[in-house]
């Protein structure tokens, strides 16, 4: 595996086998010292074209505990803002020695064109409407190893509540959570549905409560404010009443239900309950997992060039 | 191309070098108490199982605990070989202060230890640490002895060697 662009370019044993690797770094992690050498002498460059601190900072931590060097560009404070294209920001870094570059963009498909355009792989940190393939492998991990089912999800439900439209993360989320096994049910207003959402693997349902009571995992996504400004729904209060996780609502969750949510939160939004009054909330554990499976992508993308026909025979 | 297999031990040679080995940990290591044994994954942990138990067994009201660790993060050479993670580490002490004796199946180049000895300090800081193999076939490429041996067998560089409870097998591939 060179690059990480798309849950769907992962077979279900990829998925499998960083699931696994990720148990290996959440033991690194929990150490007193939680640091291997595992990347050392390797460069790790976190491009940044759309703001995110957590993504970010978790890749950067990610990437130090595996003693990798990290350089940090953002679009922001960098000569982007002087008129420099996508393809020579990409070729200065190559050349300054990076073998992995960390991409954030809001269109859909700039980590595939940059992959073109570098030797180096290049790891999708959330592009456009279209793919976040480590939160997705972050939720996974999360919900497998909480239930105790490392491999498998079959006989879950999950539902998926929110602005499914323009979010990544319900796209990565939904192919691996269906291609593990499990049901994954979108609560959301019609207006916040992709088009063809039909031809999905996914069940659709119009309000919290017709699901509420009977799903293994609450999946809130974040409600974009910006939205309200497209007008994709009514105010706020409407979205709030029919689909946010009210205490109310939390009272009726399955003793063993989760709560997820891939942050920032907007409280009094999308969740009005205090999270940290649901005992099944997992959003903290989220955070901690998403280093974990950084660690993992990274391993598993740098840590072998592979050349096994210049190993010796017996143990070494 | 073929392969001559001997076989250099049976199982009741490994048998006995794991008892003689344990005696000579227990000789060696006065302050019982503070020993931590260590087997490294996944060759050494049967054989650190095994001893952990003897020791035990050799003193009367001897607790040694037993561990295990993966070097697999700590390798020095991921550009020679594909990255297999093997099973995970289990330190279940404290090793700050403790005599630790890492236990491995075959001791080769001493890469393998090398990096064991990096992720041992990960642990906490060992007063000493002994290395005790089953088989030891020479070619160091790094400054690295055992403190306990089953057996010292000459090798090509080449050859394979497996040791299993059953013994130990040494493969010459010839051209």
């Amino acid at each position: 595996m060179k690059h990480l662009l798309d849950t769907h370019d992962l077979s279900i044993d990829d998925i499998v086998n960083i699931l696994d690797v990720a148990d290996r770094m959440a033991e690194v992690n929990r150490r007193q010292v939680p640091k291997v050498p595992a990347l050392k002498g390797k460069t790790i460059a976190t491009v940044f074209f759309e703001d995110s601190t957590r993504t970010r900072l978790s890749f950067e931590t990610a990437a130090r505990r595996l003693s990798a060097d990290v350089l940090t560009f953002l679009a922001s404070s960098s000569s982007v803002n002087k008129g420099e294209s996508l393809r020579d920001t990409i070729e200065t870094l190559s050349a300054m020695g990076v073998q992995a570059f960390v991409v954030r963009h809001k269109s859909s498909g700039v980590p595939l064109q940059l992959s073109q355009w570098t030797d180096a792989s290049v790891i999708n940190a959330g592009d456009g409407w279209h793919q976040h393939p480590t939160q997705g492998l972050l939720d996974a991990y999360t919900i497998t190893r909480e239930f105790g089912t490392p491999t498998s999800l079959a006989g879950r439900t999950v539902a998926i509540v929110g602005d499914i439209k323009h979010s990544r993360v319900a796209r990565s989320n939904i192919d691996l959570f269906t291609r593990l096994g499990a049901r994954v049910v979108l609560v959301a207003p019609p207006s916040l549905l992709p088009s063809h959402v039909e031809t999905w693997p996914v069940d659709v349902r119009s309000t919290m409560d017709d699901v509420i009571d009977n799903v293994d995992v609450v999946y809130l996504l974040r409600m974009q404010l910006e939205r309200m400004q497209s007008a994709s729904i009514p105010n706020l209060a409407e979205y709030t009443r029919l689909y946010a996780l009210t205490p109310e609502r939390a009272a009726v969750l399955q003793d063993h239900a989760l709560l997820m949510h891939p942050g920032p939160m907007n409280r009094g939004v999308e969740i009005t309950v205090d999270p940290a009054d649901v005992a099944g909330s997992r959003i903290l554990q989220q955070v901690t997992n998403g280093v974990s499976i950084r660690m993992a992508v990274l391993f598993t993308l740098l840590g072998g060039d592979s050349v096994s026909s210049l190993t010796a025979g017996g143990e070494a | 191309m073929t392969t001559t297999a001997v076989d250099i031990l049976g199982a009741d040679d490994v048998s006995r070098a794991i008892t003689r080995i344990s005696h000579e940990i227990v000789e060696r290591n006065p302050a019982l108490d503070s020993v931590v044994i260590v087997g490294m994954q996944t060759g050494g942990t049967w054989i650190a199982k095994r001893l952990c138990e003897s020791v035990n067994k050799i003193v009367e009201g001897a607790n040694v605990p037993l561990g295990a660790i993966d070097i697999s993060l700590y390798r020095d050479d991921y550009s020679l070989r594909p990255v297999v993670l093997s099973a995970p580490t289990d330190i279940p002490v404290d090793l700050t202060g403790r005599t630790v004796v890492l236990v491995d199946d075959v001791l080769f180049t001493g890469r393998t230890v090398r990096a064991a000895l990096e992720a041992l300090n990960d642990y906490g800081r060992p007063r000493a640490v002994q290395l005790a193999v089953m088989v030891d076939r020479g070619h160091r490429e790094l400054p690295i002895r055992p403190d306990y041996v089953g057996k010292n067998i000459p090798t090509h560089f080449s050859d394979e060697v497996a040791v299993g409870p059953n013994g130990v097998t040494v493969s010459a591939v010839a051209t």
